[in-house]
């Protein structure tokens, strides 16, 4: 395996490198040389659209969907929602995955949803140790940090140093519970409504609701002018 | 398979580094190997536990110097080839081999929101026993298959306490080499961090890790 996928990155960068000499022949006002990975992934996406194996205009619905359309602004609401209504957070807690789906947030990477609350003595932290397990339909695709080796290595052994990594310091008194996403649960961080928005209906609490929030690694900050 | 996919608890790997106003995609390229990677996924030639098995056995040194869609981009390209939906021919000559047909991709753009919105549920609706109960203590087997396998080696060995039932999914250790789904209950297990890291950690911080009954045993 090790040998043939060393053959394939080598021939895949010759084949590459034939595509840069047409490019450069044919566009001579090119400014910007195209980076390897840039041809390379070009040159296989042509192949797998002359073999008919996929669709050039879903590759760019894919794209736009996670690009435009699906994103942490989905998981805001879902918290400004349990923050406001007593109700919907009990239902988020006892059956994540169906009262996400409320909203219509179903599908790839978050087919089963767990909600985990934070308290004044008790805080959740998401990660996936062995690759990037993200729950999808609430959050999008993750960022790089999330995938990046000193996250998944650190936010087991020592969560409360990341934190501090992200600005938060937790009291000592205060329980930490790490979610390993090993399985194909996905997990989302409920944070604690921040003090000060009590006047807030649920559009302006959500807009203050962020990504690093719903993984764990920060608070949600009270509003900065007191007023929306 | 005991590789450096499996990072919990390394060290030395330097700061995090989260960025300001971050894209979703860094480049076009991402963005095309990302969609490239789903779209295949629907001839049904591989399953997600066979498309990580495919990321994790990317020689190791790679694995740590490649970019996050670098090793999506080398992950699939073996993948597809191992899986017959192209030759490695056709990979190095970039266009498919001489007379061969072309076929119809099962992913359009048309059902693009309704296959998204649906997913792929790895639970099961087939009956299964489970062999732990919440509240029981458990140990994690120590075990290092040389295939896929989602306990990780920081939890090998170490006692915990199953903290509730999600109900019966896919086992990833079979599925990944295609040997059937062989599905099985998961478990969220709560290990106290001084149970894996000693008397370092606080006694006040746990880690709850996803287990299938594959992978604990009774104590």
């Amino acid at each position: 395996m090790d040998a043939t996928r060393r053959g394939f990155l080598a021939a895949a960068g010759a084949a590459a490198a034939q595509d840069l000499a047409k490019a450069q022949d044919h566009d001579h006002n090119h400014q910007v040389v195209p980076s390897d990975a840039t041809l390379r992934v070009k040159a296989l996406e042509s192949l797998l659209v002359d073999k008919g194996l996929v669709d050039r205009a879903a590759l760019d619905a894919l794209v736009d969907t996670y690009e435009h359309k699906i994103g942490p602004r989905n998981g805001a609401r879902v918290v400004a929602r349990a923050w406001v209504d007593p109700a919907y957070r009990q239902r988020l807690l006892n059956d994540a995955s169906a009262a996400i789906a409320e909203f219509g947030y179903t599908g790839i990477q978050g087919e089963n949803m767990v909600v985990v609350e934070n308290t004044p003595k008790l805080h959740n932290l998401v990660v996936c140790t062995l690759c990037s397990c993200y729950p999808w339909p609430v959050l999008g695709l993750p960022p790089a940090w999330y995938k990046s080796a000193p996250y998944r290595s650190q936010a087991v052994i020592n969560p409360r140093g990341v934190m501090r990594e992200f600005g938060l310091e937790l009291a000592d008194d205060v329980e930490v519970r790490v979610w390993d996403s090993t399985a194909e649960l996905r997990y989302l961080v409920l944070p604690e409504r921040p003090t000060g928005t009590e006047s807030f209906n649920e559009e302006a609490l959500a807009a203050l609701v962020t990504r690093d929030s719903m993984i764990g690694v920060a608070k949600v900050s009270p509003p900065a002018g007191g007023k929306v | 398979m005991n590789g450096v996919h499996d990072m919990g608890g390394m060290q030395g790997f330097g700061p995090i580094q989260p960025e300001k106003n971050e894209p979703v995609f860094h480049a076009r390229w991402e963005a095309r190997i990302y969609a490239v990677t789903r779209a295949l996924g629907f001839w049904g030639k591989w399953n997600i536990d066979a498309s990580r098995y495919s990321r994790e056995v990317i020689p190791q040194a790679d694995y740590l110097r490649m970019s996050y869609y670098e090793k999506w981009f080398a992950a699939v390209t073996e993948l597809a080839i191992a899986r017959g939906l192209v030759t490695r021919a056709e990979f190095q000559g970039g266009k498919p081999a001489r007379g061969s047909a072309k076929q119809k991709p099962p992913l359009t753009a048309n059902r693009v929101p309704a296959v998204e919105a649906r997913g792929a549920s790895a639970r099961r609706n087939v009956p299964s026993m489970p062999q732990f109960r919440v509240g029981q203590n458990v140990r994690a087997r120590n075990m290092h298959p040389l295939g896929h396998t989602r306990l990780p080696r920081y939890a090998r060995g170490k006692l915990g306490v199953i903290d509730r039932d999600h109900g019966v999914f896919v086992f990833p250790d079979t599925n990944a080499h295609f040997l059937g789904e062989k599905p099985q209950h998961v478990y969220s297990v709560r290990f106290e961090s001084r149970e894996l890291w000693g008397t370092q950690a606080s006694t006040r911080d746990f880690v709850y890790i996803d287990m299938w009954d594959d992978y604990l045993e009774p104590v």
